[in-house]
């Protein structure tokens, strides 16, 4: 994993091809294809990919955007459904029923990773079945319409947490879902988004397929309809994200080897991050600084905290 | 002829010694009162060795049959088993299967569902399970189990329809019986090995499955599955016939006991099919016309095969295991009055419903019902339906 | 590729469909064209491009091919005119033509 060399990732070919119907600018389909090119060219992977707009958009009948195998099962069993595929894979190898190496990748988003398929993730994490679980993480349920998430920050503007005369929008803070998988104490867990080159993902997503046992990874995937910003800002807002410590960029190794991937060089106040999104919009308006503060001082009560995880 | 096997077992030891006998690829099950003992069972030839089937411990039974599904999509012969709550619990998946047309088998252990909770025997079960797409094999006592399960992925891998067999909770899963058993080997040569032609795990051709199907394609779609469903018909005798040429013990859509010169007649599945018989022994031996068909396969539903066995019959008592709310009696009664209806046949038909629960049904309740079917009382009260033992 | 999906268009009759909706097509979307969703064009300057690959990542539809770590021009066939490369080329080798297909 040492000799990792972004020349040489993006130049594999895309196992996702375009043809898909995800909206122009789509952060999800940005993250899957980058995590894919981990996958080296001589495997094959099976995905299971939880109902979202990945699967629908993807895997339009009679259109397939995969060139590995793929299976669709429900919202809330992606992880469950991979589990019985390397079961299967288990099973077919010990009979010498099939000799080729096989990686098995379940995708689902936030709705199906922290809400409806919470239950069977955290089953086939305890089962440690050897494949990666990968949430595309955007902050809401966006295939329904922008419907909040136990991943939707504090604040955010969502379609069942609309902000209005007497709402700031949604009430309470998000579930830390790659922490709860950490306390699973499998063998790796990380988390990611878009930065420069993406070498922090590929790195992760390459360490998450070739590390034996289950693995997770999250990666802050934009939506540029749900967080209401023009597609091409996709970046700003990453890079956002990230210096202003609202989603720190990590892995921990086995439950307990806690690590900082990337230390921005200075912090960002958390406006930074807002003011990219309209769905924070109403933040922003004179009389509300008391509800930034709040989510300032939760951003950074949070990175302290991941800050001794780390031991820095 | 191949061997026979003398035994005295449970029907959950004869569905566990069937699935051993198969040595499935991977069984993905949650434990559930009353088919616990069928993973448990399992899970020790898996610790001692006796079969190589990956057993995947699941946090429910929602995850059972979606690791099954996947399993099986992935190209492994895969299975389950289940009751009630379990059941419920997997109806979204249960579509799924059948929709895939993956040949999944799962056991069933049929117990009453929740509310209020209850442990023991009745079909709502399955009947809540009845329109997912699912070949559903009844069985009456412990025998029948094992046959149906040994027969079971044969017939989903030929049609590529999951198969539920199901037996009721306690009555026969609980409750020893004696058996005859195949050999290993008979059963494993009778059972083959699957070799789909699409799968996951293929690396020469990829297989996509579960697709995001538009209007235009979904109506086709389930067209799809009905034809298949229809087919299996077929299917279900041959295999049935075959495995009755080699193992001794032949099996069709239902059991016709005593209907040649029958003039009333009780339709019942599973095991009370054991005290109407007993029923009708007795008053065939006081001259009475009376036989009963047993029902062994409910999906397909066997519409035109049913009503010609019942043909001549003037009478018929149908007996569901189940309360479906409808207001309108329980769900084979309805099916079997459409069918008789289809076929321009017009016995009176009294529907019941018993057994509620693990309420007992007993030989005399039996022959109560003959004796209102041979008297012409087919009164009903409230309901255009009669309970069997309900407190009024 | 065991499925014409050529044959499995939106007047496909219900006994020529796949047995359970699956497809042995791997990658068969590509025949199915969103370039067409385009309202503005990103158009490369290959003179200007230094072959930094900064934008072959941030492509949601896999339209910047890359071989032997050299982008090429455009899958204009795909290509749903996002932006996000533009945004990210640092050496302005990628122009967004606003309301151009």
């Amino acid at each position: 994993m040492s000799d990792y060399n972004f020349k040489e990732f993006m130049s594999r070919p895309d196992r996702l091809t375009p043809g898909h119907r995800m909206c122009a600018g789509c952060g999800a389909t940005i993250a899957l294809r980058n995590v894919l090119k981990a996958v080296k060219p001589e495997d094959h992977a099976v995905i299971c990919n939880a109902t979202s707009c990945m699967e629908v958009s993807t895997f339009t009948y009679p259109y397939s955007s995969w060139t590995d195998s793929y299976i669709h099962n429900a919202f809330e069993n992606a992880a469950a459904t991979a589990g019985g595929v390397e079961a299967a894979y288990n099973a077919l190898k010990k009979k010498g029923k099939i000799d080729d190496t096989f990686k098995f990748i379940a995708v689902g988003g936030d709705g199906g990773t922290y809400d409806i398929g919470f239950q069977s993730l955290s089953g086939a994490m305890e089962r440690n079945h050897d494949m990666v679980y990968v949430c595309y993480d955007n902050e809401a349920y966006m295939n329904t319409g922008i419907q909040r998430s136990s991943a939707t920050p504090m604040f955010a503007d969502t379609t069942t947490t609309p902000a209005g005369k007497v709402s700031d929008g949604k009430p309470q803070n998000r579930k830390d879902i790659t922490e709860v998988i950490a306390a699973h104490r499998v063998p790796y867990v990380a988390q990611t988004t878009f930065l420069g080159n993406f070498s922090d993902l590929h790195k992760k997503a390459e360490k998450a397929i070739y590390t034996k046992g289950a693995c997770f990874l999250t990666i802050l995937a934009p939506c540029p309809r749900g967080w209401r910003y023009d597609a091409e800002n996709i970046m700003d807002i990453c890079k956002a994200a990230v210096n202003t410590h609202f989603w720190p960029m990590y892995e921990v190794v086995d439950g307990e080897k806690w690590t900082l991937t990337y230390e921005p060089k200075e912090k960002w106040p958390i406006e930074e991050f807002l003011k990219l999104q309209g769905r924070f919009k109403h933040l922003l308006k004179p009389g509300k600084e008391e509800e930034v503060a709040m989510l300032q001082a939760e951003v950074d009560r949070r990175w302290e905290a991941l800050l001794k995880k780390c031991s820095l | 002829m191949a061997n026979k096997i003398r035994e005295r077992l449970s029907g959950n030891e004869a569905i566990a010694t069937a699935i051993r006998q198969i040595n499935p690829d991977v069984m993905a099950a949650f434990p559930i009162t009353p088919s616990t003992e069928i993973p448990q069972f399992v899970s020790s030839y898996v610790a001692n060795g006796l079969i190589d089937t990956e057993f995947v411990p699941v946090e429910s039974e929602h995850s059972a049959m979606s690791a099954t599904i996947g399993a099986s999509a992935a190209g492994a012969r895969a299975m389950t088993a289940t009751s009630s709550a379990g059941l419920a619990l997997m109806w979204e998946e249960l579509h799924i299967a059948s929709s895939d047309r993956l040949p999944v088998v799962l056991a069933l252990v049929n117990r009453a569902l929740s509310g209020p909770i209850n442990i023991n025997a009745d079909h709502s079960d399955g009947m809540g399970a009845k329109d997912c797409g699912w070949i559903q094999l009844y069985s009456e006592d412990n025998q029948e189990a094992y046959d149906n399960m040994c027969m079971a992925f044969r017939i989903s891998e030929k049609v590529m329809l999951p198969v539920m067999v199901c037996q009721d909770g306690f009555i026969t899963s609980h409750a020893v019986q004696n058996i005859t058993l195949n050999e290993d080997q008979d059963v494993k040569d009778f059972v083959g090995t699957y070799n789909p032609e699409d799968y996951l795990l293929n690396a020469a051709d990829p297989m996509a499955a579960g697709p995001y199907s538009v209007t235009q394609y979904y109506m086709e779609a389930r067209r799809g599955v009905a034809q298949a469903m229809r087919d299996s018909k077929s299917t279900i005798l041959a295999v049935s016939k075959e495995y009755g040429e080699k193992f001794g013990r032949e099996y069709g859509f239902f059991e016709k006991y005593c209907m040649d010169d029958a003039e009333y007649a009780i339709v019942i599945m599973g095991s009370a099919a054991g005290a109407a018989k007993d029923a009708c022994d007795k008053l065939r031996a006081e001259g009475k016309k009376v036989g009963v068909l047993k029902l062994r396969v409910y999906r397909p539903f066997p519409a035109e095969e049913i009503a010609e066995a019942l043909k001549g019959v003037k009478a018929i008592a149908a007996m569901d295991r189940a309360e479906s709310f409808s207001g309108n009696s329980g769900p084979m009664s309805c099916e079997l009055r459409a069918a008789l209806f289809t076929a321009k046949q017009t016995p009176d038909v009294l529907s019941m419903v018993y057994g509620l629960g693990g309420r007992d049904i007993t030989v005399e309740d039996m022959e109560k019902i003959y004796g209102d079917l041979m008297t012409g009382n087919f009164a009903t009260g409230e309901l255009p339906y009669r309970y069997v033992n309900v407190r009024e | 590729m065991r499925t014409d999906i050529t044959k499995q268009g939106l007047d496909v009759k219900w006994k020529d469909m796949t047995t359970g909706a699956s497809i042995v097509c791997a990658g068969g979307a590509v025949q199915f064209k969103t370039g067409e969703w385009r309202v503005d064009t990103p158009k490369f300057i290959e003179e200007k491009c230094k072959q930094c690959l900064l934008c072959a990542p941030v492509c949601p539809d896999s339209c910047i091919p890359v071989k032997d770590g050299k982008r090429g021009d455009f899958d204009f066939d795909h290509c749903k005119g996002c932006g996000i490369c533009a945004k990210v080329c640092p050496f302005g080798a990628i122009e967004m033509r606003r309301g151009e297909k």
